[in-house]
């Protein structure tokens, strides 16, 4: 990854490039062959385009107006005249509005919650502690096992939770994956910045909070980040455990809505005066923009951040 | 990782009222000797790193362990009004009705047959996307294509499979076209006989931009030295590949490999459950669907559990198994890194 760190180069290497001399490419590399060229540049855009398309259509087609897309038959690539139609349609019953809340309720709170108990256990357990071992190993345990589906549908009933939107947080709130990659950025701090600390008499809560949470909030973004992106995605808990339509994340309404189609205009509060399929494309849009908007800080720093914790663990 | 079983320091230095020298208050200790610090004072030193721990480890006895021995409910007839406490016992009983379940068997052999095709068609794609990569020369192409193909990993099963029906859907984009031209349309998204290919492409699209990641490190971590070393020696690129870049590689194409054959039993949960309706059960019928209708839908909780439990047995005996295998063949494996 280093090399594709070295962001600017120096103006004189750039004049250079412009020679058709690249500082880049050791001089033992061969000459690039024209056939591998073009092999890498189709590689490489057919990918890109394959991935870009179906989102460029979705967002077009929630923006095209009712004449376009009568005219192209559904979907547009580009629209001509933009609209926000499809949107207010979708805002103005309240099955799209209370899904986002329900959506960002367990994202903000569960984040934050999340974030509390990985960082804790991962301060706790990346110094020489009491029960330190035997916590870690419970830990990574769940690695390489899954409870399984009854049993944990059983539990959330037994607490009460069917229904509740606790469900849908409670128990995305420690992740092993997360919590190897924050412990062993932790670790990486000097355990000398630790000691005078408490030396000067601080607790180990303070220390935490005043030393090491300053110290690492690269980390701590990154973690918190991945834990929003999994609450905002999540689909399968909200399925088993939520039946009340009041209380459906964006992501079950979506697919009741788009993926299954089962008539749910109805469900949305909305009357079908636009075309359905802008309006369904509204719903993808509304539940793919937040991740579109995290996703620049994500990238940022996740590659650091996953290479600490799959390679090094 | 060794380094950081550091010791505490002794308690700090208590200075004696009455100006004594700072010395007198300092603990004796033999040279070359760490006093041994009883459990309750250990107990009484960590009191905090010990309340720091208490909410992960709640967590984790309410939401691993507990439900881990809510298993026994498989070797139960479980009815929900009576309780784990109160339900009959029947032995193997589940097990065995299970094993003469011809839809469970289907189950089994579908998650098997879909496994075979994730590992045969999806594991090569990011090392093949890492390679094209890495050989980039150019920053900016390199950092523009990286961006693109990590996004769709953010992405939620529900939305990947939106997207693809809109493309490839009976009323998709891809087929509304082909009508247009006068063509016949494509039922791309409702085959069950080509629903392990379309299975595969969605996960391609969803992940193999991200699994690339892990080897583009890797072979960042390559020393340069060694290809410069052996184009010396008059090495193509091929050969260089060859002998260079893939045996670095190894270790990390073992770890992805054990890591894939402990999950070949769950081949994908909300992809299937999605699609499940589009193609019928006969093609998208894996263990983990049959599980949620057999138990939660169904209300077949005793046999749902077993079929899970069965399922999480053999995929951790997978993954010790291939861990094992690793070790033989000179690798670390998994856990040989990870319990630091």
């Amino acid at each position: 990854m280093a090399t594709t760190l070295s962001t600017k180069k120096p103006l004189a290497a750039r004049k250079v490039k412009a020679l058709s001399y690249n500082p880049k490419r050791p001089v033992w590399k061969e000459r690039p062959s024209p056939f591998y060229q073009t092999v890498k540049a189709l590689v490489l855009i057919v990918f890109s385009i394959s991935i870009l398309t179906p989102i460029l259509l979705v967002v077009s087609t929630s923006l095209a107006d009712n004449e376009q897309l009568t005219r192209a038959g559904g979907f547009v690539l580009w629209p001509e005249r933009p609209t926000l139609e499809a949107y207010t349609t979708i805002f103005r019953g309240p099955m799209v509005i209370q899904s986002l809340g329900v959506s960002l309720f367990i994202t903000v709170v569960g984040t934050l919650l999340a974030l509390f108990v990985t960082i804790t256990m991962a301060y706790a357990t990346s110094r020489s502690v009491l029960f330190g071992r035997p916590v870690i190993l419970a830990i990574l345990f769940t690695l390489l096992f899954a409870p399984g589906l009854i049993p944990s549908f059983l539990m959330i009933r037994q607490l009460d939770l069917l229904d509740s939107l606790w469900s849908l947080i409670l128990p995305g709130i420690f992740g092993a994956f997360n919590f190897v990659v924050m412990r062993s950025f932790f670790m990486n701090i000097p355990g000398e910045l630790i000691e005078s600390a408490r030396i000067d008499g601080a607790s180990d809560w303070q220390i935490l909070w005043r030393i090491v949470m300053p110290l690492s909030k690269a980390v701590i973004a990154v973690v918190g980040l991945f834990y929003a992106v999994g609450f905002w995605n999540s689909f399968f808990n909200a399925l088993l455990y939520i039946n009340d339509h009041s209380k459906w994340p964006i992501q079950l309404l979506l697919r009741n809505f788009v993926v299954q189609g089962s008539g749910a205009a109805e469900q949305l509060g909305i009357s079908t005066t636009p075309p359905p399929q802008s309006v369904q494309m509204a719903v993808v849009v509304v539940a793919l923009v937040p991740i579109l908007m995290v996703y620049p800080f994500l990238q940022k720093h996740f590659a650091k951040g996953v290479i600490t914790g799959a390679v090094k663990g | 990782m060794k380094s950081t079983t550091e010791e505490r320091p002794a308690p700090p230095v208590v200075r004696r009222p009455g100006g004594q020298a700072p010395e007198a208050g300092i603990r004796k200790v033999k040279p070359g000797k760490v006093p041994a610090q009883s459990f309750r004072s250990r107990l009484r030193r960590d009191k905090q790193m010990l309340l720091m721990m208490v909410p992960g480890a709640a967590f984790l006895l309410l939401f691993f362990y507990i439900p881990i021995l809510g298993n026994v409910i498989a070797f139960q007839d479980y009815q929900p009004y009576m309780g784990i406490g109160d339900s009959l016992w029947v032995g193997w009983q589940n097990f065995v009705d299970l094993f003469g379940n011809p839809d469970f068997v289907h189950a089994f052999w579908n998650t098997l047959y879909l496994a075979a095709w994730q590992l045969v068609f999806l594991f090569p794609v990011p090392l093949v996307l890492a390679l094209v990569v890495d050989s980039l020369v150019s920053t900016r192409v390199r950092r523009v294509f990286q961006s693109i193909a990590y996004l769709p990993h953010f992405l939620s099963w529900v939305l990947v499979i939106a997207f693809f029906q809109q493309m490839l859907g009976g009323a998709g984009f891809v087929n509304n076209t082909l009508r247009q031209l006068g063509m016949e349309a494509v039922p791309f998204m409702t085959n069950p006989e080509t629903f392990p290919l379309l299975v595969v492409v969605q996960m391609i699209w969803k992940d193999a931009g991200w699994a690339m990641i892990i080897f583009l490190a890797a072979m960042a971590s390559i020393d340069n030295s060694l290809y410069e070393a052996a184009a010396a020696d008059g090495a193509g690129r091929w050969r260089r590949l060859w002998h260079i870049t893939l045996p670095g590689l190894r270790p990390v194409i073992v770890l992805l490999l054990i890591l894939r054959i402990g999950d070949i039993l769950s081949v994908g949960f909300e992809q299937f459950i999605l699609q499940r309706d589009a193609v019928g059960a006969g093609a998208a019928e894996v263990l983990d669907t049959f599980t949620y209708y057999t138990g939660v839908v169904g209300g077949g909780w005793s046999s749902g559990a077993a079929a899970g439990l069965a399922k999480g047995v053999v995929s951790a005996l997978l993954i010790y198994a291939a861990n094992k295998l690793a070790h033989r063949f000179g690798e670390d494996g998994i856990f040989a890194k990870k319990v630091g």
